[in-house]
């Protein structure tokens, strides 16, 4: 495993948003090299490299691409996810503080790739400093040139919406409309940003592409696993020594994540559970972490690797009240467009709520799994199917402490 | 409390037909703008979204839609300064409820509420994501990290 850092080389520096460190580290090498490809090449070598969306969905970024009608004659709208929100994911807030130039550098590329001449980059509203600093790096982009001659870059603050997340909900937001998802297909490769095609990456995907191009799809591929290329991220919090971002190849286990990276677990030092892949990923018992970060390596677990966000809980951590933390941000955070997602999340937080304070019924846990069961895949978009992995796992996994709590 | 006159400077509104052409339909440039009269008007009232709404061409309904579905309008008068305390999971496991008690205590107020002189609104929020730095909270424009009591102290106190 490959222990060179890519996305957070220059985190060290600080000057690391400034455009001369950038240049100075070989900076804006790969967007010269990709102004000689033909952007079908660009994004055969992006399918190579097996890159995978590093949002939350996984999907292979270059088939994404692909899926751009080729004989389009209007305008390609290129977006760029950078509405971080996720509970336990931190990573992008680094990309844009510490090396903003590597995403105008990746968004080049990508713009080229999918033959698009504007970009939208989406910003969390409460991200007011990120948000400064990627704007004044675009800000020198233009002035050197990079920007403006083809590509024009618009920085869009959202205004406190977790949904706005999620790519339609993002592209619904950044319209001037509340950030309700919609209806797929038609996929926004196909319709989406004002009605026309668009492509919609996440932050961390993009700055992973100056690498690509500077090194070769092999190498990249050849970092991960044999579906996922690369490093990607990792936000670990929780019950750590040192919480923080670790950069390390997808191919990682969570348990060497936990004890070499992130120190090894705090409170009384033995694990009980960790949520692997942001809070909408099932949680994972102690003994459940020799499994690697990669996407498919997480499903085959049955979770996700998500946004990488990584929430270590000891022995002493309440899995109920845990639950009652998660329930409370899906009621709070459902768009209240899908009748199962705004009903059920409400039902699911008061429900986890009153296990809590030990007024729970013995019938509630059966209620909240039923619940869950039955609102998959019956909504718009895949939130409710994610706030459903920590309602079905906390409970199936740790169903004792839920009964300890209500009165028999 | 005196009334403000609800009307952008005319150097605001050259700003606003900037932002309106930076998009290929003038409506996206509604959040920007909702953000601008905000920091112009104190909060969004029902008065502002009939103003803003104006100025897209939009009906006050649509406009009303929007600032109701997003957290960081405030369509009530709000503090001279907002501490927002995160109250997610990682937040949670590193004390949060113990700090979220604390600002009360010292400020006086519940969640939601501003303090009787003005000075600051309360609120608990979900992930503002620095669980690095758990707990935290937003002040502001700013995130402040690891708190403690006697940091949460230290910073209430610098707000005027």
């Amino acid at each position: 495993m490959s222990g060179e850092r890519l996305l957070t080389r220059n985190f060290d520096r600080a000057d690391s948003h400034t455009l001369k460190a950038y240049r100075e580290t070989g900076g804006y090498a790969a967007w010269a090299h990709a102004q000689m490809m033909e952007p079908a090449a660009i994004t055969e070598e992006v399918k190579r490299s097996n890159l995978r969306g590093l949002g939350g969905a996984g999907f292979p970024t270059g088939t994404k691409w692909s899926f751009i009608p080729k004989n389009h004659a209007g305008p390609v709208y290129l977006v760029i996810n950078a509405d971080e929100g996720e509970p336990g994911t931190f990573k992008d807030r680094y990309l844009l503080e510490r090396d903003p130039h590597a995403l105008i550098e990746g968004m080049l590329i990508a713009a080229r790739a999918i033959r698009s001449d504007t970009a939208f980059v989406y910003i969390r509203g409460e991200y007011v400093h990120p948000w400064r600093r990627f704007s004044a790096a675009v800000q020198e982009a233009v002035e050197a040139g990079y920007l403006g001659r083809g590509l024009d870059v618009v920085v869009h603050r959202g205004a406190g919406a977790y949904i706005c997340g999620e790519e339609t909900g993002l592209i619904s937001s950044l319209e001037g409309m509340k950030g309700w998802p919609k209806l797929k297909p038609p996929f926004p490769a196909i319709k989406g940003a004002f009605g026309q095609p668009t492509i919609v990456n996440n932050v961390e995907t993009i700055c992973h592409l100056p690498h690509i191009i500077n090194r070769g799809a092999e190498w990249f591929a050849g970092l991960g696993t044999e579906t996922q290329g690369g490093t990607r991220m990792y936000s670990v919090s929780g019950r750590v020594k040192r919480p923080g971002v670790y950069e390390a190849s997808v191919a990682i286990t969570l348990r060497q994540l936990i004890e070499d990276q992130a120190g090894g677990v705090t409170g009384n030092g033995r694990l009980k559970a960790v949520v692997p892949g942001g809070s909408s990923a099932a949680i994972l018992r102690a003994d459940e972490i020799d499994v690697t970060m990669d996407v498919d390596g997480l499903r085959n677990a049955g979770t996700m690797a998500g946004s990488a966000g990584v929430i270590v809980m000891d022995e002493t951590v309440s899995i109920p009240e845990a639950l009652m933390v998660v329930a409370r941000f899906y009621d709070h955070e459902s768009c209240g467009q899908c009748t199962p997602c705004r009903e059920s999340t409400g039902w699911i937080h008061k429900m986890t709520r009153r296990i809590v304070e030990g007024r729970g019924r013995k019938e509630d846990l059966d209620t909240i799994l039923d619940v869950s069961r039955r609102g998959v895949g019956t909504t718009i978009c895949a939130f409710y199917d994610g706030a459903v992995g920590p309602y079905i796992s906390y409970i199936e996994k740790f169903r004792d402490e839920f009964e300890a709590l209500i009165p028999r | 409390m005196s009334t403000t006159r609800i009307a952008f400077s005319a150097e605001q509104l050259a700003e606003i037909r900037r932002l309106q052409a930076l998009y290929p339909e003038r409506r996206a440039a509604l959040l920007p703008v909702l953000h601008m009269a905000q920091d112009t008007f104190g909060h969004v009232s029902l008065e502002v979204e009939e103003y803003v709404a104006g100025l897209f061409d939009l009906s006050p309904a649509h406009v009303h839609e929007v600032v109701t579905f997003y957290t960081l309008y405030f369509r009530e008068p709000k503090g001279r300064h907002v501490v927002a305390v995160c109250h997610n999971l990682s937040c949670h496991l590193a004390g949060a409820p113990r700090i979220l008690d604390h600002v009360k205590q010292r400020l006086s107020v519940e969640v939601g509420e501003t303090t009787d002189d003005g000075r600051v609104t309360l609120l608990s929020v979900e992930c503002l994501c620095a669980c690095e730095h758990a707990p935290m909270m937003q002040v502001d424009d700013r995130y402040e990290f690891d708190l403690t009591p006697e940091k949460v102290d230290r910073i209430l106190e610098l707000l005027r």
